[in-house]
């Protein structure tokens, strides 16, 4: 006992020194200047001016107009047509990878809501579909998360990011073909990974199920586009790293960590392994999911509003110590069970410390954001972005929340845990996945949205339909906790209790993939180059200055 | 001329790979160190060839999925008033490779299933229709675990499934396969009731 406690003492310790060590090491000689490198996003006197692809023009216009009431910056504005040129060609570079990876994301964003729909429904029609073996609800369920983990949300953070670098770089990118052969790699893996889960060869651990034959084709891809990416960064003409450059290269040195760590052939076994499992569990999710999720918000809110980041130093401090502490949480999934507990309260603490990064981030975003949100009304990207950003500050805390013994006690074993995962997965990473590609898509294929009305019925369908589902499974989670809890009342109490919940969750799910449904037609008729309007319109610039026409000519 | 940008870029690496190296270490390295010679307990059989064909079965169709296999300690949880045994140590799952402790009970904890249900033709009949048993159950049905046949006279060789009346179509016998089998000789190898010393416990 004595032990343990102080092993935790010096791992805490130790932990809160090196992290000093960290933000000293990595501030010095940064915190100087971290205005400039809030600007690299913007050439030097494009402050103040907006950049909206995703809707019409006139809400464009409208956007400015917003922008130029509630906080103009009293800055020039201006993109001269040379600069506009200029990043339709970085645009350009990345094209073919870019379209690769998010035509698969939203390839396997339809076939993951099918998955989760069909196991949520089982969950309240335990007879449906019980033939065959490849629908069952334990193969459906691993299937869907698997779906949702590496393949829509993976292909759309490596498509957002591979479109990002470039111009957070102000570089082409180099080895764009190199990028393509990886997307291709990681569809294979993630295609026969889900098909073995499907036809029985799952590896049985939660987030790990994919056989190791199907990881390495994810390993080697994901490989590749590092590669691209590490090429492009040798070349970038910025004098200072943005802070999603940071988040996009740390999430690509990390991810191969993790799945080497997590697959290396006879290592793991036992309660050691359920510690493994957790610690990846948790790490895939706050040190690649997380990481791209931050980066595109810390780019396109910035952007489409004409406006840096509120502290450019404080984003920093945010990604170091989300690096740190999250990286040691996931032992909070284990609380009472045969695990050393010094594992799971050391798992606790940095659960908790978890606040810090997360209330930098909100603060940042709140800031940035703040007195300028009329300027959801004109633009789509932003819609989508900021509402998954309050939602991962929401679902951070939460998260701190339930490590708590005192809340974990209830909340642990239920469906509560499965409504948390989600406001991470989905209402943080989706929705600003959905925001990102309603931006980047009308720059790659340079062609409008055909219709801003499907763009509205797309937000308003998922989070809707999200609102339900989380509210709904939340409560009959917390419900089912209670029961478990209670000894006087049978087990069955704790079932019977969720079904209407259940049910509830079903009917957002199925509002939810239905607005997927209408994001993947959008996204094919954009696709097939349907509307009217060309790309000339699209790169129209409002501005003080005429600047007129930017790149339409690569057309 | 990049002195300075690279040093940046080194950093960002360095500090990246240090920080998951430093929870790799706490978060896998000491628990695989602190726990890996761990000796099983006495009472605890390496499982049979035939069990372990099971646990796949188990794992193909993801049991664990809503079935933990960690009954807890009476101060976090009732797990023992319910008759889940009592708290499990890590000796318990010396030969469980993949773990498959869980982190959900849509259904209750498996770990000492065998203890609480000790019947063969239960298992087979409650994979087949868990309904027929338990009134609300949401488990899902395995028919694909077994097959029907016309004709109620069981051949040589078959395990037919003692099913409650009405549960199969008239004039027909449900047979279990080897696959159903296998799980259930598996769900009856768990039984961790023997006891434990205290210093098995984790600390």
């Amino acid at each position: 006992m004595t032990i343990g406690v102080g092993l935790l003492l010096a791992t805490f310790l130790l932990s809160v020194a090196s992290l000093g060590l960290f933000l000293w090491s990595m501030s010095r000689g940064l915190f100087g200047r971290g205005e400039a490198a809030g600007r690299v996003i913007f050439e030097p006197r494009e402050v103040g001016l907006v950049e909206e692809p995703a809707g019409p023009v006139g809400d464009e216009d409208a956007l400015q107009g917003v922008m130029n009431r509630t906080g103009h910056t009293g800055e020039f504005s201006v993109l001269t047509p040379d600069q506009a040129s200029e990043r339709a060609r970085l645009d350009a570079s990345s094209r073919l990878p870019v379209l690769a990876a998010l035509t698969s994301a939203v390839i396997w964003l339809v076939l993951a809501s099918a998955f989760g729909l069909v196991a949520s429904l089982k969950l309240h029609l335990p007879d449906w579909l019980v033939e065959q073996p490849w629908l069952t609800f334990g193969r459906i369920r691993p299937a869907h998360l698997n779906a949702v983990g590496y393949g829509w949300c993976s292909f759309a953070g490596l498509g957002v990011s591979l479109w990002m670098y470039p111009r957070l770089l102000k570089t082409p990118l180099v080895g764009g073909r190199i990028a393509t052969a990886g997307i291709a790699l990681w569809f294979v893996g993630v295609s026969a990974g889900t098909w073995a889960v499907l036809t029985g060869h799952s590896a049985g651990l939660e987030w790990l199920e994919f056989p190791w034959q199907a990881d390495v084709p994810l390993f080697l891809g994901g490989t590749l586009v590092g590669v691209s990416l590490l090429l492009t960064l040798q070349r970038r003409t910025v004098p200072h790293l943005y802070v999603s450059v940071w988040y996009i290269s740390a999430g690509l040195v990390w991810l191969p960590i993790l799945l080497a760590v997590a697959k290396w052939p006879g290592l793991h076994r036992g309660v050691p392994q359920a510690a493994m499992n957790w610690w990846y569990g948790h790490n895939v999710l706050g040190l690649w999911f997380t990481p791209l999720g931050l980066a595109a918000i810390y780019y396109f809110i910035p952007k489409t509003i004409g406006k840096p980041i509120h502290s450019y130093n404080l984003s920093l401090i945010g990604f170091w110590t989300l690096a740190f502490f999250y990286s040691q949480v996931g032992g909070h999934h284990l609380i009472g069970g045969p695990v050393p507990s010094w594992l799971v309260t050391l798992s606790i603490v940095q659960s908790v410390m978890m606040v810090i990064p997360v209330v930098a981030v909100g603060i940042n975003q709140h800031r940035t954001m703040w007195g300028h949100f009329a300027a959801l009304r004109h633009s789509p990207t932003l819609r989508f972005v900021v509402t998954g950003g309050m939602l991962y500050t929401l679902a951070s805390v939460q998260g701190s929340l339930q490590s708590l013994r005192v809340v974990n006690a209830t909340t642990h074993f239920t469906h509560f845990t499965v409504a948390h995962a989600h406001l991470g997965l989905y209402g943080f990473f989706s929705l600003v996945m959905f925001g990102a590609m309603y931006f980047v898509m009308p720059r790659v294929l340079d062609w409008e949205w055909p219709s801003a009305r499907m763009i509205s019925l797309h937000f308003w369908l998922v989070t809707g339909g999200f609102a339900i589902y989380f509210t709904g499974l939340s409560i009959g989670g917390w419900l089912q906790g209670l029961a478990m809890l209670d000894a006087s009342r049978p087990f069955m109490d704790s079932v019977r209790i969720t079904i209407p919940y259940l049910v509830s969750r079903s009917v957002g799910g199925a509002l939810m993939t239905l607005g997927h449904l209408v994001f993947a037609l959008h996204f094919a008729l954009m696709l097939g180059r349907r509307g009217d309007r060309r790309g000339a319109a699209l790169l129209r610039r409002p501005s003080p200055e005429p600047v007129g026409v930017a790149a339409g000519a690569t057309a | 001329m990049s002195g300075e940008r690279e040093v940046s870029v080194f950093r960002l690496w360095l500090g990246a790979v240090a920080i998951i190296a430093l929870a790799t270490t706490l978060l896998v390295v000491l628990p695989t160190l602190s726990l890996r010679d761990v000796p099983p307990p006495d009472g605890l059989a390496p499982y049979t060839a035939d069990q372990l064909r099971g646990r796949q079965v188990y794992i193909a169709n993801g049991c664990v999925y809503c079935h933990s296999q960690q009954p807890r300690d009476p101060s976090v949880g009732p797990d023992q008033q319910r008759g889940w045994g009592r708290p499990s140590v890590p000796g318990d799952y010396h030969y469980d490779e993949p773990h498959l402790l869980g982190t959900m009970r849509t259904g209750p904890d498996l770990l000492n299933i065998a203890v609480r249900q000790p019947s063969r033709d239960w298992h087979l009949g409650h994979l087949y229709q868990p309904r027929a048993y338990l009134p609300g159950s949401i488990m899902p049905a395995y028919p694909f675990l077994f097959e029907r046949r016309r004709g109620t006279t069981p051949q040589p060789g078959e395990v037919v499934v003692a099913l409650p009346p009405g549960v199969a179509p008239a004039g027909t016998r449900v047979v279990a396969t080897p696959d159903a089998l296998a799980l259930v000789d598996y769900l009856l190898s768990l039984d961790r009731s023997y006891p434990v010393t205290r210093a098995e416990t984790p600390r």
